[in-house]
């Protein structure tokens, strides 16, 4: 009896196993539902887990990155892929209008957003809304002026973008190998202040030209984004063209001895925005994500971002850093009326938005630009 | 005797995966990269048509010229210097090691290639900064420092990392080859070493002299990584112009024409060294 007990115990156990072992799967999902993919389209650092680690452990979403650098590498992408490619895009203001002309992004419910807590400057951010439908909501910004290195310059010195031209820097001058940035800096050195650096007439493009020229013999090279770091960093670039906090401001978390300055003629703001690209069927929780993004929580993670630092278009985010973080809030000027306040010197009209040409055609621009780094 | 071949279907069936591979993977995308050229783009989006707008464009501007004649002069330099370089080094493995120690040392000059090139050409621009190791030696001797990160120079180490180690070994095995009762019929006729080396070693070798250098050639023009992390872009190359004409305006068409015109050349510059290196050889 007892040896067939334990027979028929064996075999129940045998069972029960295997019973286990065919029905874990489902349990298994059962329990844990799979993520919902989301795919975005984003400059380097978006979809890294120090943005978006918190928000997929509570929503149960994944988000697949491609990354881009560049406005028309982006359009390029997107125009090559097939509707629906990407749920979620990650812009530079500047390409919004040319995303929403192509068809790639939806128009956006704006009720669904804080815009009572941005700052008034940047609640109806140009290109962002076709007279009242809204097709991209800013979630972060940052300021470009003098990058250099406090070795090789004073403060004083930075506070003008002819220090490029300082004999202290000869060949010791880089680009970030983009145009707009570089070529909206002289125009503001040329003075082209109203109504923007990238608002010029010819007779002002050509002297934009002959003072870019001029700064030739004092170019060290041109860079991509891991460039531009390496150079700074090892101090094989003095002074960088084209560059802000966004560069500087991780390394000087790394003990670099370099700096940016809005300098006496001005600044150019970047400014990223996210829209949702067309044919998504995921609009409800890419809504949640931006939401998030853009409350206290989601503005000091943008604000701290290991990638590249950004300022923050919200006043609940200024608030949320300076009690989260105050150094560095003091540190990019996120403290109403600071020397470094980026809207006060918005408003006090030391501040510019980046912006594709508007006289001239983007392509002009371009040839310029090849032309000028063989020249 | 019967002159006309057979048809070999087994022959055939090994031929058959490369000729698929080549027709597929190379004539097809050239072929597509050649009416590319002939489009226009729109809004981002390429346009088949059939317009010369994007040669005349390029081969109209004095940066495509620049960019050219400074791509073909570094590609030659290169070549020289790399095969100058290697001689020596070739001539000791050749002649001077045994079968063994010729093996390993073409599996050391193989070793390299096991790394990217681009996680090489960091390291180059760790070694070269300013503040490097190199400018810290010449430092101790008083010297320097020197300016090497970003230059004509910097580009120059990296095209040569590219394509010493392959010269070597082209090198190598040519010279390995070479029949040694020759060079030994030479000394006994009383050839001086000189006289031996520019008479008997290096006509004998030719083939894989030039090949050496050709390949040389060929991987310096078209390379991207030493111009752009060690050169600075300083000035641009064909390749850094592609990478530029793509990346503003998605002008792939106007890239393909750069493209084009790197592929003829070195179709020509192959070409010529190819009937030299095997000149006189029947």
């Amino acid at each position: 009896m007892t040896e067939n007990r334990l027979h028929l115990t064996r075999r129940r156990l045998l069972q029960g196993a295997a019973s286990v072992a065919l029905t874990a799967p489902m349990l298994n999902r059962a329990w844990a539902q799979e993520a919902t993919q989301i795919n975005m389209l984003a400059w380097y650092g978006h979809a890294e887990p120090d943005i978006v680690a918190e928000f997929e452990a509570e929503n149960n979403v994944k988000f697949v990155p491609k990354y881009y650098a560049g406005g028309d590498n982006m359009l390029a992408l997107i125009s090559q892929s097939p509707p629906g490619t990407y749920d979620l895009i990650l812009s530079d203001a500047e390409f919004v209008q040319q995303l929403n002309a192509a068809g790639y992004i939806e128009e956006m419910d704006a009720a669904l957003y804080p815009f009572d807590d941005f700052f008034p400057e940047f609640q109806k951010f140009p290109g962002h809304w076709t007279e009242n439908s809204l097709w991209s909501v800013m979630v972060r910004y940052g300021l470009l002026g003098v990058s250099y290195n406090t070795d090789a310059l004073t403060r004083a010195e930075a506070m003008s973008y002819n220090a490029y031209w300082n004999p202290k820097l000869t060949g010791k001058v880089g680009h970030f190998d983009w145009h707009l940035p570089s070529l909206g800096q002289i125009s503001l050195l040329n003075g082209n202040k109203a109504p923007s650096p990238f608002d010029i007439d010819e007779a002002a493009w050509g002297a934009v030209q002959a003072k870019m020229l001029s700064l030739k013999p004092q170019v060290g090279g041109y860079f991509d984004y891991g460039g531009t770091f390496s150079g700074l960093k090892n101090g094989e670039m003095l002074a960088m063209v084209g560059i802000g906090d966004w560069i500087t401001g991780v390394l000087e978390k790394d003990g670099a001895k370099v700096a940016s300055v809005i300098p006496e003629e001005g600044g150019i703001q970047w400014t990223e925005s996210y829209s949702i690209g067309k044919g998504t069927t995921k609009q409800e929780i890419i809504n949640k994500f931006i939401t998030y993004m853009l409350g206290p929580k989601g503005q000091v993670k943008s604000i701290q971002m290991a990638a590249y630092p950004g300022l923050s278009p919200t006043k609940s985010g200024w608030k949320a850093i300076q009690e989260a973080n105050p150094a560095e809030a003091k540190r990019s000027g996120l403290i109403e009326g600071d020397d470094n306040d980026p809207v006060k010197m918005l408003r006090e009209g030391r501040i510019f938005f980046r912006d594709t040409p508007k006289q001239q055609s983007l392509e002009d621009w371009n040839d310029f630009w090849s032309d000028y780094k063989s020249a | 005797m019967n002159a006309s071949r057979k048809f070999d279907p087994y022959a055939y069936v090994w031929r058959l995966p490369l000729l698929l591979w080549q027709g597929a993977f190379f004539v097809i995308p050239l072929i597509f990269m050649a009416a590319m050229s002939f489009w226009l783009v729109k809004n981002y989006r390429m346009e088949p048509t059939f317009v010369f707008d994007n040669w005349e464009r390029m081969l109209g501007r004095g940066a495509f010229w620049d960019a050219y004649w400074i791509t073909l002069w570094r590609a030659v330099l290169a070549g020289v210097i790399a095969s100058a370089i290697a001689f020596p080094a070739s001539l000791f493995l050749a002649f001077r090691l045994t079968n063994s120690g010729r093996r390993f040392a073409l599996l050391c000059l193989i070793v390299p290639f096991f790394t990217s090139f681009l996680v090489r050409a960091y390291a180059w621009q760790v070694i070269l900064a300013e503040s490097g190791p190199v400018n810290a030696a010449l430092g101790g001797l008083g010297l320097g420092p020197f300016t090497m990160l970003n230059s004509g120079f910097g580009a120059m180490v990296g095209y040569l990392t590219l394509v010493l180690p392959l010269v070597v070994i082209f090198q190598t095995w040519s010279l390995a080859a070479i029949d040694k009762s020759l060079i030994e019929a030479a000394g006994n006729l009383g050839a001086s070493a000189w006289a031996t080396l520019v008479r008997v070693i290096i006509p004998a070798a030719k083939t894989g002299l030039v090949l050496g250098a050709l390949f040389a050639f060929i991987m310096t023009f078209g390379d991207f990584v030493s111009p752009f992390y060690l050169g600075g872009s300083k000035p641009p190359t064909l390749t850094i112009l592609i990478i530029d004409t793509t990346k503003s305006g998605q002008q792939w068409p106007r890239a393909a024409v750069v493209a084009i015109v790197m592929i003829l050349t070195l179709f020509a510059v192959a070409t010529a060294a190819v009937k030299a290196a095997y000149r006189g050889r029947g």
